[in-house]
């Protein structure tokens, strides 16, 4: 799926929960334990990604002109965060991971996560997926 | 949410003393706030926010000077300023309260002064288990740079502080206990009295970090006698980037300046300065003139009330949010003691702090979760972090039920 079409996808999932908070943030409480868990063996120092308080672990890898990422927070509600933005970038080429504008966040309601002041790690893990586009691009 | 109270085997008006603070009717999250970050900083009540006001809008002038009519008054003001903390701390001259940033501020100062003087390679610093970073980092410079060596005064099982141990920790290369009076992660209160009777038997300089005594506790500076107390206003209902650095008479003229500048002298030459006695050598530049005007409406405001009064209230506070915490099977608290100075630390069994705190959040509630500058602490404990309500005198028993709720909310939502 494009990640366009995976965007619209996740907006309309969170639509059903309207105004209610408590349920949309059960919904990412459940995204993050869906999440695949990285292999122990990609916790690595290199792979963390350093919020003040929760902490990311993300690993990349290129597959058939594809990124695949993987990742683990120690947060569930980060790892939730988590899970959304590996269902929209893992599986996508580089070139559509550089140019996705990410405007999903905000019409899910969730725009505070990705606030440079929030401390969770997540801007700085959706630099190091963008990074890591333009790494396999330059390559 | 019901915020009626229904505090009070003492005779505080809770209901009465939340009036004065502007702040407490704000929305967060579409909910009333309820402010339990009192450890971080208080809020404040109109009467400092006027005050600063006040100052701005009808005496500011630089000070020290000016002949002229407003720089006069704006000198008083700043002095009679001084005069308030002398007071509060029940130090009889007003020149040993030397006006800071704050207690980081403060301790760097004190251990920049020492560093330049009394201490030689090899020295040792004691401090406890449970200090936050700003008593670190400048002791550990110090350390550091000059070959020095910082030893930890260990907790008990309890997570109280092995007062037994000091003895043992005490060479006769201990230069300096710095301390601090309350543990800003854990609440408990070490007892200075046994710590600085022993210090004084071995001739050792003591610093007492005050940031979160102050706040909480009657402290007075006369009675307890240490070398050196820092403290920072905005804890106590004051405004940012002012604070105290008290020190024992003979350190005015004999601790060396960690910066020095205008304001601070008597006569400058290129070649030669002398010094200004008292506080202003400690003083260079235009102090936060302002700042000191709200500090001393801060402490009035605390006096008002009555600081015993103060502790006696939140220790209340404390004590019904650690009574109902215990009964949550979930909950893990640290520091557990029934004679704490305003802060509960706890974690959710199987959560990170950091989402109980984002929850907490989304309903108006505002928490401290992390490290909270403790990081030794943590790795003591063996945890990432917890998640910290501290409180002041305007929080009331309601808002502590209203947090065990959403609590239990959060508990469901986690689980
Ligand atoms: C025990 C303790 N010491 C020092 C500090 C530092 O105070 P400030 O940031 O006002 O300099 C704090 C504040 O968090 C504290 O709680």
């Amino acid at each position: 799926m494009e990640i366009r079409e995976i965007e619209n996808e996740i907006i309309e999932e969170f639509e059903l929960f309207g105004d209610d908070w408590e349920q949309k943030y059960e919904h990412l409480i459940d995204l993050g334990r869906s999440l695949p868990l990285i292999a122990e063996q990609y916790k690595t120092e290199s792979n963390i990604i350093q919020g003040c308080q929760s902490r990311v672990w993300l690993n990349a890898r290129y597959q058939d002109g594809k990124l695949v990422f993987t990742a683990d927070s120690d947060a569930i509600i980060t790892k939730g965060m988590v899970a959304l933005m590996i269902r929209l970038l893992s599986y996508q080429t580089p070139e559509a991971i550089i140019k996705a504008p990410l405007e999903f966040i905000n019409k899910i309601g969730l725009k505070e996560h990705l606030s440079p002041t929030r401390a969770n790690g997540l801007v700085s893990m959706i630099k190091r997926m963008k990074q890591e586009a333009v790494q396999h691009l330059a390559k | 949410m019901e915020m009626k109270t229904v505090d009070s085997n003492i005779h505080l008006d809770v209901e009465a003393i939340r009036l004065n603070f502007p702040i407490l009717t704000k929305k967060v999250n579409g909910q009333t706030l309820v402010y339990f970050d009192n450890g971080a900083t208080v809020q404040k009540p109109i009467a400092v926010i006027d005050a600063i006001n006040d100052y701005y809008s009808h005496y500011n002038a630089n000070i020290h000077r000016g002949v002229h009519t407003l720089s006069r008054e704006a000198t008083e003001l700043f002095e009679q300023a001084r005069q308030t903390v002398a007071a509060h701390f029940r130090v009889v001259n007003p020149q040993q309260c030397i006006f800071t940033a704050g207690t980081t501020d403060g301790i760097n100062m004190i251990a920049q002064g020492l560093a330049k003087s009394i201490l030689k390679p090899g020295d040792e610093i004691l401090l406890t288990a449970y200090e936050h970073h700003s008593n670190i980092l400048p002791w550990q410079l110090w350390a550091h740079e000059n070959g020095g060596v910082l030893k930890v005064i260990p907790l008990l099982s309890n997570h109280s502080l092995d007062i037994d141990s000091i003895s043992t920790l005490i060479t006769a290369k201990t230069k300096v206990i710095a301390v601090t009076q309350v543990s800003n992660t854990l609440g408990l209160i070490t007892p200075l009295e046994p710590l600085l009777k022993l210090a004084k038997q071995h001739g050792i300089i003591t610093v007492i970090d005050g940031a979160q005594a102050a706040p909480h506790l009657p402290v007075d500076l006369t009675a307890l006698n240490p070398d050196f107390f820092v403290c920072s206003a905005h804890k106590m209902y004051g405004p940012t980037g002012i604070g105290l650095l008290y020190m024992r008479e003979q350190w005015l003229k004999t601790l060396p300046m960690a910066k020095t500048g205008g304001g601070t002298i008597k006569t400058v030459s290129f070649e030669k300065t002398e010094y200004a006695e008292g506080a202003l050598r400690f003083e260079p530049g235009t102090p936060h003139i302002a700042g000191a005007v709200g500090f001393a409406a801060a402490l009035k405001f605390m006096n008002a009330v009555g600081v015993s009064n103060i502790y006696q209230h939140e220790t209340e506070l404390v004590n019904e949010a650690q009574h109902q915490l215990l009964q949550l099977p979930e909950v893990e608290i640290y520091g557990q003691s029934e004679h704490k100075a305003g802060v509960i630390s706890f974690n959710l069994k199987n959560a990170h702090p950091f989402d109980v705190g984002t929850l907490l959040d989304k309903y108006g509630i505002a928490v401290r979760t992390g490290h909270h500058c403790t990081q030794p602490l943590m790795q003591l404990l063996g945890i990432q972090g917890t998640v910290r309500a501290s409180f002041a005198v305007y929080n009331t028993k309601a808002e502590v039920h209203h947090f065990i709720e959403k609590l239990k909310r959060v508990i469901h939502l986690l689980a």
